[in-house]
């Protein structure tokens, strides 16, 4: 099957990235050194295409029950301008996809965008659409992932280089809100949310405009291009999970629970999978997504075996780098929760070798 | 342009072994340093150790990928670079100079003639 392309493939080429294979992509992981592009993120200002995420529109006058019903947590608390975090999960409560949904301005009613992982889009439109015409509700559902490119502008910087691109008040925007906005006169929806634990905006910008935009960002407001292996790193460092690698509803089921982020699970609402969560909640889980660091030399990668000191193996990693801000191999992984307090010593078998980590808990960085 | 110098013959894997000397000094290329990024780890086998012709010899790490070391050469291990334990970076800062990674005493001198030439290792990174 051929790779889709972000509408910059070529310009990205041109400035001699490197490229991988994501989620059915061909998108740049890297332009300079990820370490370089890192620490332009954690000290001033980095710039991503992400086009490679999707964005599905649901609206009409039933588009609140269809979100409120297919995600865990709770649209309704959300006004026009608000996102939120959120898992869509099956009947088992197991996680398929995390997404941010966000409430757009609409004065003709209810309106929502939800931004599914990057190869997620058309299997959740099919979902929506599924679930709607089974239930019976009057919505529309648009995949329009590729008529929207989405930038990620990280970094201390960010709200400097976003005021300076656009006409809208960006750098009073509060944290997880969002407004339509022209970024260099081009009509945007500007989030401010991110997947770097940096202050920063994800703008949504029309397919045929992003040439203009990006130039505009890396040549006038001194964003450094940024690819993918620096965006792992950087959510590595936050814990945050990765979608198809932390959790993956075929290879690393996981509910929501185990992966941490049950506070995105409103069980006072109706959703596919509440009941199953609401057990699981009330039962707790076995297993618990840890961070961990080695304390010997050697870098933790996933998939991974987690040992305990009796040589058994307990767990696995999901995800690990060498933290390019701490200067420490760092992981992300699974394990007992009787193995999962902080400070708890086990090991990690790098190939022929253990080295021993302890859990710790996440973000690895402090404030 | 990736630099190639003309004293060491290359593994299509992209180690070199210096042919200039007594003994070789063995490491990895400019153009796979490029290609692996930041190396943020290796591991080398020990002084003393002897290593076979094709066969792996140690690790890479950078920040995004793993890759085995292959011997250019056969021989005995009579010095490694243990700075790169503290500075793996030399790798890519250096890779044909401070970010060497042993010296090989060689058993089998002939085998050099199976290397590639630097024109030959050009060719095959263009």
């Amino acid at each position: 099957m051929a790779l889709r392309k972000p509408p910059l493939r070529e310009a990205h080429a041109a400035r001699d990235a490197k490229f991988t294979e994501f989620g059915g992509w061909d998108m740049p992981v890297e332009f300079d050194s990820i370490r370089t592009e890192h620490a332009a993120v954690r000290e001033s200002v980095g710039i991503f295409d992400v086009s490679h995420m999707g964005e599905v529109e649901v609206s009409g006058p039933d588009a609140t029950t269809l979100m409120q019903r297919l995600t865990t947590n709770d649209v309704t608390r959300l006004n026009p301008g608000d996102s939120q975090y959120a898992m869509i999960t099956n009947e088992e409560g197991t996680i398929l996809d995390d997404t941010v949904v966000y409430r757009l301005p609409d004065e003709a009613g209810e309106r929502y965008l939800f931004i599914p992982n990057a190869g997620h889009d058309a299997q959740m439109h099919e979902r929506w659409t599924v679930h709607r015409d089974e239930w019976g509700l009057d919505a529309q559902v648009n995949d329009v992932t590729e008529e929207w490119a989405m930038f990620a502008v990280q970094g201390p910087d960010a709200g400097d280089a976003v005021a300076a691109a656009s006409d809208g008040d960006a750098a009073d925007l509060p944290k997880f809100e969002a407004h339509y906005a022209d970024v260099v006169g081009a009509r945007s929806w500007v989030a401010r949310t991110g997947y770097t634990g940096e202050d920063g905006f994800e703008i949504l910008c029309p397919w045929d405009d992003v040439e203009t935009v990006w130039n505009a960002f890396v040549d006038d407001h001194d964003c450094t291009p940024c690819g993918l292996g620096a965006r792992d790193t950087l959510r590595i460092e936050m814990g945050f999970l990765l979608s198809g690698q932390d959790f993956d509803p075929e290879t690393e089921p996981r509910d929501p629970y185990e992966a941490g982020v049950g506070f995105t699970v409103k069980l006072d609402t109706e959703f596919v999978g509440r009941d199953a969560l609401e057990a699981v909640y009330e039962e707790g889980v076995d297993e618990k997504f840890v961070g961990l660091k080695l304390l010997d030399r050697g870098v933790a990668r996933h998939g991974y075996d987690v040992v305990d000191d009796d040589g058994h193996v307990v767990g696995h990693v999901t995800s690990g780098t060498m933290s390019p801000t701490l200067n420490e191999p760092i992981a992300l992984g699974y394990v007992p929760v009787e193995h999962a307090e902080p400070g708890t010593r086990l090991r990690v078998a790098v190939r022929e070798q253990e080295k021993r980590a302890k859990v710790v808990s996440t973000p690895f960085l402090e404030d | 342009m990736f630099e190639v110098p003309e004293d060491r013959k290359y593994l299509e894997s992209h180690e070199y072994a210096t042919t200039d000397g007594e003994t070789a000094t063995v490491g990895i290329s400019d153009f796979a340093q490029d290609e692996l990024g930041d190396v943020v780890f290796v591991e080398l086998p020990a002084e003393g150790d002897e290593m076979t012709r094709g066969e792996e010899f140690g690790v890479v790490e950078s920040i995004k990928a793993v890759s085995d070391l292959y011997a250019p050469v056969s021989g005995t291990v009579v010095d490694v670079n243990e700075e790169l334990f503290d500075r793996p970076e030399l790798v890519n800062e250096d890779p044909y100079g401070e970010g060497w990674m042993l010296e090989v005493e060689v058993s089998d001198a002939d085998e050099f003639d199976e290397l590639l030439s630097p024109e030959e290792y050009r060719d095959q990174t263009e």
